[in-house]
């Protein structure tokens, strides 16, 4: 596995031959570079803004900073930070204002801001200084004796007049530079771990955008089936009415048409209306079929059985349950009928369903060749997770040689009568 | 032609009220009140005491199964009232409510489809009003695909047979249908009845208690 920060890095033998050292060199310069200018801007705000128009400027840059941290923490840290902060409510910069001022992350990205402004990019500089700079110029001594050609001061120290002397410098400038480089790494990630601790969202922050993900999940699932139902309903009161009424015309029309090609083109016509009023039926009941909302999920498995290209044996013995629930194991079952119809080559299913306490659990066995891909078809996957969404769970095994059971779980209370 | 009834219409659809009753009247008919929801369908059945009542599934406020509920409400009161439930569904479930309500004579569950098959349907009203029992053609088919107890019992001709049952065929008309005579036509009924287990009753109800079984199975 590759290291993820310079701490890692560093206990691995092929330190100095990788890139760690130069992205560790990079970030503590890059901060440098940060910081300098940072540090002006602090005082400028602290100067004027503070007096005159309070907090916001302030808090503004650290966020801002705190953002472009986040990103430069990438040069020594593989994983990327996530942002700590809310996306507010409404539009609109007031709104982001008070999110932000009532956000600890804000708090937290100000503290870095004036720490790295003040004090920790004078430090890197000088940690810079020490690791790269000592090294180079030691090594550099020769090179400056020829140049002065009389004497050289090693590092504003000792005096050295010979060749021998400022070869002996730049070897040991040589030898000192590996061992710097490791306090460089050690440097690098230390500041990196501080500037993580600070900008990543804390564990608190992270379960709540956890809530927050679930719950939308959770919506975007209603939604979906809320959408279903108009389309069914749509199509029922629409399309589906003006159909029968189609058919009811021509077919008082063939009634009345004299025998001849005129009667044979119109009962053609019906005989096509009828064909469309049919596959409309179907079509409606796939997208959600009434019997579900109607006489709930026992009928309506039982007649998923029926409707099966394969045999069933069913075993269903269910109480009304909350339309989620009804309707997430309803399409489960489908699926897993129509999968079986479709690749497992059996002759005969058993489909079981049973409600106990507070758990929905439902089986459906086959007795086929086995092998089935869970993770192979898209149907399947939506469902399981449009079942996690209820806090249940699909699972389904199935070995070479077969028999695929699906189970489906559901934690779930009956509905009153 | 056969002998005029007075029809209660209650379909939310304009479009389906107007066809109907157009389609009614031309055989004779006579739609004594034609309305949109299950509440007026019943307060009409009050003032008319209709021949027959024509009613679809699903019908406001709700649209879910008003219709139906009303249906079985009425029969509930009146078990002796004719009603024929038009529907979209090919579910049996909703047949076999339907079934339960009173003793079962005079009921029909007809897919709309059937609307369109214009003699087809005014024949299946003349049975349920003459106290027959219709479940429509379309719903038998899906339950003949099936593969499971208690009909398993039953040879394919019994199956055959009891699936007109169910239609609401009389004897004499299965005969015809079947090419065989209607003391066939009996004797495989007795045998049907036989093996659904079902309690001596008279003719009429045990019919209807078969096809029961056939809706439940």
């Amino acid at each position: 596995m590759d290291p993820r920060t310079p701490w890692q890095a560093l206990t691995r033998g092929d330190y100095l031959r990788g890139g760690w050292p130069w992205r560790s060199a990079g970030y503590l310069a890059s901060g440098v570079l940060v910081g300098l200018p940072l540090l002006a801007v602090l005082l400028l705000l602290a100067v004027f803004s503070l007096v005159l128009v309070g907090l916001p400027p302030l808090l503004l840059l650290g966020v801002a900073l705190g953002g472009a941290e986040r990103r430069r923490l990438r040069l020594v840290d593989t994983e990327p930070a996530a942002d700590p902060h809310r996306t507010p409510d409404e539009p609109g910069l007031p709104a982001w204002l008070r999110l932000r001022l009532r956000e600890q992350a804000t708090w937290r990205e100000l503290a870095y801001a004036l720490l790295h402004g003040c004090v920790l990019w004078p430090l890197e500089l000088l940690a810079l200084a020490v690791a790269l700079g000592g090294p180079l110029a030691l090594l550099a001594t020769p090179a400056l004796l020829a140049l002065d050609g009389q004497e050289v001061r090693v590092l504003k120290g000792p005096l050295v007049t010979t060749y021998p002397g400022a070869c002996a410098a730049a070897l040991c400038g040589l030898l000192l530079l590996p061992a710097l480089l490791y306090g460089l790494g050690a440097l690098a990630g230390a500041r990196a771990a501080l500037a993580r601790m600070l900008l990543a969202p804390r564990d608190a922050e992270l379960r709540r955008r956890i809530g927050e993900v679930t719950r939308s999940r959770a919506r975007l699932v209603a939604a979906f089936e809320a959408e279903r139902r108009r389309i069914e309903r749509d199509l029922h009161d629409g399309a589906q009415q003006r159909l029968v009424a189609l058919t009811m015309t021509l077919g008082l029309a063939r009634l009345d048409a004299p025998p001849g090609p005129l009667a044979d083109r119109l009962a053609q016509a019906h005989d096509q209306a009828g064909r469309v009023l049919t596959e409309l039926r179907e079509l409606i009941h796939g997208i959600h079929p009434q019997v579900l909302t109607d006489y709930g999920l026992d009928a309506a498995l039982t007649d998923a059985a029926d409707r099966s290209a394969v045999p069933v044996d069913t075993d269903i013995e269910l109480p009304r349950l909350p339309p989620p629930v009804e309707s997430a194991a309803y399409f489960a079952v489908c699926e897993a009928l129509a999968n079986t119809g479709r690749h497992s080559g059996a002759s005969r299913v058993r489909l079981t369903a049973r409600h106990t306490g507070t758990l929905l659990r439902m089986e459906v066995r086959d007795d086929g060749t086995g092998g089935a891909d869970p993770s192979g078809g898209t149907g399947l996957t939506g469902l399981a997770d449009r079942i996690a969404v209820l806090d249940g769970r699909l699972t389904i095994t199935s070995p070479t040689g077969g028999p695929t059971v699906l189970r489906v779980e559901i934690p779930c209370r009956p509905l009153c009568g | 032609m056969p002998t005029p009834l007075r029809i209660v219409l209650a379909e939310d659809s304009v479009l389906l009220r107007e066809g109907l009753t157009g389609l009614l009247l031309r055989f004779g008919h006579e739609v004594v009140a034609a309305v949109g929801d299950a509440a007026a369908m019943r307060g009409a059945v009050a003032e008319h005491d209709p021949d027959i009542v024509v009613t679809d599934v699903r019908m406001p406020p709700g649209f879910q199964d008003e219709g139906l509920r009303a249906a079985v409400a009425l029969r509930a009161e009146r078990p002796a009232l004719p009603v024929l439930v038009l529907s979209q569904y090919v579910q049996r479930a909703y047949a076999a409510e339907l079934l339960e309500s009173g003793d079962g004579t005079g009921v029909g569950y007809l897919l709309k489809d059937r609307i369109g098959q214009v003699e087809e349907f005014v024949d299946a009203l003349a049975r349920v009003a003459a106290g027959g029992t219709v479940v429509d053609p379309e719903v038998v088919r899906h339950l003949l695909r099936r593969h499971r107890d208690p009909l398993a019992a039953l040879t394919p001709r019994e199956r055959e047979v009891l699936a007109l049952v169910a239609e609401g065929h009389s004897n004499g008309a299965i005969a015809r249908r079947l090419v065989v005579s209607e003391a066939a036509v009996g004797k495989h009924i007795g045998n049907i009845l036989g093996k659904l287990d079902l309690p001596p009753a008279g003719d009429t109800h045990r019919r209807v208690l078969a096809v029961l079984a056939f809706l439940r199975a």
